[in-house]
């Protein structure tokens, strides 16, 4: 089931060409929007479309691209976001790999109606592989006249690039990522100035998501009406999901907003259940920064309502029994997984990834990894679980960007929905520390 | 021990053809913004320069961008992917975040170890051809586990996957030696 608009044709051998995406239908919408439409229909046909970012916030791109400002005689650019470093999450890396001219059209497209005459791609460097295939497929877009000057004869010129990273995670924060395509560390910016009055260069930019963009693709060519009968009323389209962990068939799959939870993980045209016949005991729908959800909030919400796969349904009940549909990384762990060790991992990796600006963010996510460590390796006690919540709550709306929170969030839904575990960590101490949920007990200390 | 820079025998300056790709890099973007060129002059330098930044190949890549060496230094310092210390010839990159341990990522890492007799991440194969690091989910979790060595990433690991690669790298290498 279930309507396709950017991976309709993944399959096709040699969909990666221009000419075979060309012969698929490709760049029809650039075709439609640059010779019947002005910039500023464009941008309406999006916001008519309801279209929310597809990068983890969820903000409505046509509102966004709204903002933009627009003084005389200053460039503006549209700057993608293919920095895709939330853990759990690797759709765009699957979309600009298998599918590279559907990021370029939209991007053409997006530019357009933003009045953009430079636009850039900035690409985590581990990606350098998927950066080759995208300056392939891009050479071959200015050969045939859909980059460059005077496009398809209507006179708009424009010129798009590639740029990598060099690992860090912070720089998919939109202005880490702009300080970052500037040559410079990856810190945040304060905000405001907003990047759409004051973005790449100083000038103003609009950042979006890979897969924001090339949703913009399906909603010009199909009309904002046609895009809104698909998904539910407040999630309109299809949107990546990346599935990972204990699943019979983890990978990225196209789903209509709205489909059932239960019929994602267990249907066959899905993930296909659990591996190794075990039952499903956590779930993190949308990346590492959104809440984690315990096996009876997975599939129905604290009302018993079914759960479905949309902004809506993922965050029903509010942090207390819900989470959030987020970059859509669905992470799901099996019934001989350990919450603590997994909370531990992901507080490791946000220590890890914090860039340190601000105080509450750096110290707490490192004072945060070593109480969790304690834990799980036997060594904590009861007052180390309120020490966490502590810590908490000295970094939540403390800092200059949402890593902190980010790190934050995970961390007091672990202990919210699994406090037991953290106790029995605390309780059996030779036990937490031999015993792994399978895993081999790490040899190597902090 | 045959040391990367050795192997590559390789230092500054860049070759001609290197150094067309640069301009057209910094043509990329506006008149006094060469800096955005950075990240990716580290890459190609890292590369062409035995695999890791030198204070001489800073040195270079600064003056190539015309900017001051302090801001190359901060830049490199600041992103994981660039090796601040010279390596092995391959550098076994494994991801150890969530979804990855999920599926047995630290039995992989342990597994590495065992095979380059090694006690630590980050150490090198007495033999100078691995070394072994670790790092943060690098979008494959959905192909666990996996490691990134140069541009490849190599997907759903076992550890008899892990002996093969580590043969196919070993024979790489001696083909390397070879030419040179
Ligand atoms: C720490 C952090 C990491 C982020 N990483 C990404 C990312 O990898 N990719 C992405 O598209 N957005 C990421 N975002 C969100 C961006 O800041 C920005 O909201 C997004 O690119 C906007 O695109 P959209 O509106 O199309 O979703 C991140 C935000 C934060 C705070
Ligand atoms: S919250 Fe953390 S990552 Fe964000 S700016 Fe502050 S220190 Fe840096
Ligand atoms: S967690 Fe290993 S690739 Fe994402």
């Amino acid at each position: 089931m279930g309507r396709k608009l950017l991976l309709e044709h993944i399959d096709v051998p040699g969909i990666e060409t221009f000419e075979v995406y060309r012969r698929e239908g490709g760049y029809r919408s650039v075709e439609k929007a640059l010779k019947t439409m002005s910039p500023q229909e464009v941008v309406e046909e999006v916001q008519k479309s309801a279209l929310k970012g597809r990068g983890g916030a969820g903000f409505p791109t046509g509102m966004k691209w709204s903002f933009l400002a627009k003084p005389e005689g200053i460039p503006r650019y549209l700057v993608c976001n293919a920095d895709e470093s939330e853990p759990g999450t690797f759709k765009d890396r699957y979309l600009m790999e298998k599918i590279p001219h559907l990021l370029i059209e939209g991007m053409i497209t997006s530019s357009y109606a933003l009045g953009a005459n430079t636009s850039h791609i900035y690409i985590r460097g581990e990606y350098m592989f998927v950066l080759d295939i995208l300056e392939k497929a891009i050479a071959e877009a200015y050969e045939k006249g859909f980059l460059g000057k005077n496009i398809l004869g209507s006179g708009y010129d424009l010129d798009l690039y590639v740029s990598p990273g060099g690992g860090a995670y912070i720089c998919g924060e939109e202005t880490a990522l702009l300080e970052s395509l500037e040559g410079k560390r990856g810190n945040p910016r304060m905000k405001p100035p907003f990047p759409a009055v004051k973005g790449l260069f100083g000038c103003p930019t609009v950042v979006n998501n890979v897969e924001s963009i090339a949703a913009v693709v399906p909603i010009i060519n199909i009309g904002a009406d046609e895009y809104l009968k698909i998904g539910t009323e407040k999630s309109s389209g299809t949107k990546l999901i990346s599935a990972s962990g204990n699943l019979v068939r983890p990978g990225v799959y196209e789903i209509e907003l709205g489909l059932s939870v239960e019929e994602f993980i267990y249907g066959d045209e899905w993930c296909r259940g659990i591996a190794n016949g075990k039952k499903i005991k956590a779930c993190i729908p949308g990346g590492s920064s959104v809440p984690i959800l315990p096996a009876h909030l997975i599939t129905k919400t604290a009302a018993g309502e079914t759960r479905y796969m949309s902004y809506e349904s993922l965050s029903d009940g509010g942090f207390a029994s819900g989470s959030m549909l987020g970059s859509g990384g669905f992470i799901v762990f099996d019934e001989d997984q350990c919450i603590v060790r997994n909370t531990w991992n992901f507080a490791r990796f946000y220590a890890h990834e914090s860039c340190g600006q601000c105080s509450p963010c750096r110290e707490g996510t490192g004072w945060m990894e070593k109480v969790l460590y304690r834990l799980e390796h036997g060594q904590g006690n009861m007052r180390d679980i309120e020490l966490l919540e502590q810590i908490n709550k000295k970094i939540e709306g403390n800092t200059i960007c949402p890593l902190g929170d980010a790190a934050a969030w995970p961390v007091a839904a672990a202990i919210r929905h699994f406090r037991e575990e953290f106790e029995w960590h605390v309780t059996n101490p030779q036990e937490a520390q031999t015993r792994n949920y399978g895993l081999l007990k790490v040899t190597e200390t902090l | 021990m045959v040391s990367t820079h050795e192997l590559q025998g390789a230092k500054p300056p860049f070759s001609d053809e290197r150094l067309k790709e640069v301009q057209a890099i910094i043509s990329k973007f506006p008149e006094g913004r060469q800096k955005s060129a950075l990240i990716r002059v580290l890459h190609m330098a890292e590369e062409d320069f035995g695999g890791w930044l030198s204070q001489e190949t800073m040195d270079y890549v600064a003056s190539l961008l015309d900017i001051q060496p302090v801001e190359v230094y901060e830049v490199a310092t600041f992103y994981t992917m660039f090796n601040m210390e010279p390596t092995g010839q391959f550098v076994f990159e494994v991801c150890r975040t969530g979804p990855c341990m999920l599926v047995g990522s630290d039995q992989i890492i342990e597994h590495i170890k065992n095979r380059l007799g090694i006690t630590k991440v980050g150490e090198t194969s007495a033999d100078g051809i691995f070394t072994l690091k670790t790092s943060e989910c690098l979008g494959a979790c959905g192909y666990a586990p996996m490691l990134q060595c140069g541009k490849v990433f190599h997907e759903h690991l076992t550890p008899e996957k892990v002996d093969q690669l580590i043969e196919d790298y070993r024979a790489k290498y001696a083909q390397l030696k070879n030419q040179n």
